[in-house]
This record gives C-alpha cells, sequence and structure tokens, in this order.
C-alpha cells in the first residue's frame, strides 16, 4: 500500500516537472540579466559577470548564504560533539610515503586554493571554489595522518574575524556610497582585465574564500576526528 | 558534439539509477559522486564554467567523501 | 533526433535526476540511502536551473575579450550560474547536517532502517 503510494507520488512529481518546465526554446536573459551583461564591466570592471552577480549585485545574498552555510556546520558540530569516552578508534597508520606525500603536497594545493579565489574575478573560479580546494588540502592532511590535531583556536578566530570583515567592507560601502556592499568610490576601480580591478570585490571574494575554507574544513574534522563518540554507554534503548 | 551529450546523460540517468538500487552503500555513494562529475561536464558545456568548477569539486568530491564518512561511521560497531 | 536541443536534453536529464532520487528517497528503508537520494534531487535541481538560463548559441559570462564588451547578445545569462553557484555549497552544508543525524541516530538505535525510528521518543 505504502510501495503504490510512492510510486503514485514519484508519477504526479515527474508529470509536474514535465509540465511545468519549459522544454523547448533555450530562454533569453531577462532584463536585470541585460542590464548585468551590457553595464557589469563599466560599473563593476570586473571581467567575470558571474563573481560581479554574486559578489556585488547580490552581495547581501551572498552573506546571508556564508551565514546558512556556518549555521549548517554548526549544527553538524553540535550534533556530532565530542564526548570524551576514552575510546579512540584504532586504525593503522598511513605509511611514510602516504604521509610526506601529503604533508609536501598540503602548501601548493592551499597555495592553488589562494590563486583560485584572489583570480576569481577574473576567470572562472572564486571564494567558494577556492575554499573547498583549502578544504580539500586540510582533508587530505587529516586523512593521510590521524594524528594531526587542527588548530581550533586560531581556525574560530579566523572565522569570525572574516565574517566581521565581510560586514564591515558592507558598511564601509553604506557609509561611502550609500548602499550596502557598494562598489562605487570605496577602492579605485582599476582598469579592466588586470589583477587589481573591480573595486571591492576580489577583497570580498578572498574573505568569502577563506570563511567557506576553515568552515568546511572544521566541518571535515567533525565528521572525520570525532574519535569513536558515543560508546556503548549512550545507546539507551528507551 | 550533440550525440556525446546525449551519451553524458544516458549515462548519467543510469548511474543515479544504479545509486538508487544497489545494495551496498559504498557503490551507490561512489555512484552519486559519478552523477556529480557528470553533471559538471554537462555544466561546462552549457558554458557555466564556475558552477562547473564548483560541482567538481564541492558536489563530487567533498560530498562523496563526507557521505563514505558518515557511512564507515555507522558501520564500524557491527564488527 | 537531430532536432533536439541541448537545453531540452539536458532539462530532461534534469528531471530524470530529480525523479530517481525523489523514488529512492520514498522507496528505500535505509536511512543513508535517503540522503543520498536527497543529494541526487539537488544536483537534479542545480541542473534544471542552469539549464533554464542556457543557451548554446552564446558563450560563457566571462568578457575578457574587447569584443564581449557591452553586447548582451553574445552572453549567457549569468543569473541562474550564480544563484546554481551557491545553492551548491549550501547543498554540502545540508548534507553534512542531515548525515550528522544519521550519524547520531545510529549511535542511539544502532540500526539505519528508517521503520525503527517511528516513534519520536529516543
Amino acid at each position: 500500500m505504502k510501495q503504490i503510494f510512492s510510486i503514485l507520488m514519484v508519477l504526479i512529481m515527474g508529470w509536474l516537472l514535465v509540465s511545468l518546465v519549459p522544454l523547448g526554446q533555450p530562454t533569453e536573459p531577462g532584463s536585470v540579466a541585460q542590464h548585468y551583461i551590457q553595464h557589469g564591466v563599466e560599473e563593476n570592471r570586473g571581467a567575470n559577470l558571474v563573481t560581479s552577480v554574486i559578489v556585488n549585485y547580490r552581495g547581501l545574498d551572498t552573506l546571508g548564504e556564508v551565514t546558512v552555510l556556518f549555521l549548517s556546520v554548526a549544527g553538524a558540530g553540535f550534533v556530532l560533539r565530542r564526548r570524551d569516552t576514552g575510546l579512540r578508534h584504532r586504525c593503522r597508520p598511513s605509511s611514510e610515503i602516504v604521509q610526506t606525500g601529503a604533508r609536501l603536497l598540503f602548501a601548493p594545493t592551499l597555495v592553488f586554493g589562494a590563486y583560485i579565489f584572489v583570480h576569481g574575478h577574473l576567470s572562472p573560479g572564486g571564494g567558494f571554489q577556492g575554499g573547498a580546494v583549502v578544504a580539500s588540502a586540510v582533508l587530505m592532511l587529516l586523512l593521510a595522518d590521524r594524528r594531526i590535531r587542527l588548530p581550533h583556536l586560531f581556525m574560530n578566530w579566523m572565522e569570525s574575524m572574516v565574517g566581521f570583515a565581510y560586514v564591515l567592507t558592507g558598511l564601509a560601502g553604506l557609509i561611502v556610497a550609500g548602499s550596502f556592499l557598494s562598489n562605487q568610490g570605496l577602492l579605485p576601480l582599476g582598469t579592466w582585465n588586470t589583477l587589481f580591478s573591480a573595486g571591492v570585490i576580489p577583497v570580498i571574494y578572498i574573505l568569502v574564500g577563506l570563511k567557506v575554507g576553515t568552515e568546511l574544513a572544521s566541518l571535515l574534522d567533525n565528521m572525520i576526528d570525532t574519535g569513536r563518540l558515543y560508546a556503548s554507554s549512550e545507546g539507551d534503548q528507551p | 558534439m550533440i550525440y556525446l551529450d546525449i551519451l553524458m546523460c544516458v549515462l548519467l540517468v543510469i548511474a543515479a539509477a544504479v545509486a538508487m538500487g544497489v545494495r551496498n552503500l559504498v557503490s551507490a555513494a561512489i555512484m552519486v559522486g559519478v552523477v556529480s562529475l557528470h553533471v559538471s561536464y554537462i555544466f561546462l558545456r552549457m558554458n557555466a564554467p564556475d558552477v562547473a568548477m564548483t560541482e567538481a569539486a564541492i558536489g563530487a568530491g567533498l560530498t562523496t567523501v563526507i557521505f563514505l564518512v558518515a557511512i564507515r561511521r555507522t558501520e564500524e560497531d557491527e564488527r | 533526433m537531430t532536432d533536439l536541443s541541448p537545453s531540452t536534453l539536458y532539462l530532461l536529464t534534469a528531471i530524470a535526476l530529480i525523479v530517481i532520487g525523489f523514488a529512492g528517497a520514498l522507496i528505500r528503508r535505509n536511512l543513508l540511502k535517503i540522503v543520498l537520494g536527497f543529494a541526487l534531487i539537488d544536483t537534479g535541481l542545480h541542473l534544471l536551473i542552469a539549464a533554464l538560463g542556457s543557451n548554446p548559441d552564446r558563450t560563457a559570462p566571462i568578457l575578457n575579450q574587447p569584443s564581449l564588451l557591452g553586447n548582451p547578445d553574445l552572453v549567457v545569462d549569468p543569473v541562474p550560474q550564480a544563484l546554481v553557484l551557491t545553492a551548491i555549497v549550501i547543498g554540502v552544508g545540508i548534507t553534512a547536517l542531515l548525515l550528522s543525524y544519521v550519524i547520531r541516530l545510529y549511535a542511539v538505535r544502532k540500526s539505519l532502517d528508517i521503520r525503527e525510528f517511528g516513534r519520536l521518543k529516543w
């Protein structure tokens, strides 16, 4: 009975999707997108329009989005919070080659992530992608050597400071140009398609990259490195 | 090029069906990662390189890793 | 088959992904399988939103050549791409939160079967 109901629901969902989605000719950009495409470069001097939309035109949206990411990571950390049961799962340490290789690759991967989020306004990439690469570097280190403990105090500090700096940049735009996260008049816009251009966009994207990187890294640390939490004392049956 | 696209889309749907059908959880998680990687290729084909990078780094990389970690942590007590 | 436009193909693929993920989340009983189904729905929705703004005749919204400047007919719509970009990052956070709950539930009940969790008290 339940199975039949489920299949019916799936069929209804599929029918709704097929009838709602306009299958056919590709859509034209709307009037807002037309404005972004036509005036995006002269307003922001950033070559990558997606970055301009994310960081400048919808910067408040991105601030909320980073907050949602922070909340979900904090929720995961709360649910998985460490209980010192004294039991840590015992796993075979990885070989010398893996550990050395991970340590050797850690710094270049961090630099690569930084490269991605510094050049977010010029080429594909940006804070979210670079942050993910930074988190991957930390993940590699965590998987190669279980004895490594991340500097939690430093990471918490950096995460808070970076979020604070994001809001501060927005407030500076509010004071100087009259709108939150404005790009006009705060920093020189520079010339199009060079590294030091686009005003506050690279600054904000670097902050986003650092924040996403530390958040994802602490998420992975929470999920991997809690040892064997909830030993048998926790499993009380009601 | 359209034939390559059709091939990728068919492979993607097959991988998704296998991910939902297979009994082994590790295979299912890997198949979801494969779906994300194919979707990343499709994003590249629809001229969205930013989204393709994000999907490849986060959808195919980090999501698969956290699924594998969760699978290991929910079966280690059985041994 | 030659009159199939690429965006129609992508939209159909996205719908197939959403339906498969939805079916898996409804029919499967393993909690991890349900979360995998939600991840598939997530991926399918990203593909759907991005495909709605795609156009095979236009190039990527990165204006790094002078010929692209101020010419709105050459570039695809950047807004759906920006939305999808942030949605992917949110998606990994939500998936991690779901998986944390699964790990926690497993620690309490030592089971991943959703029929074990019928009662509200645990």
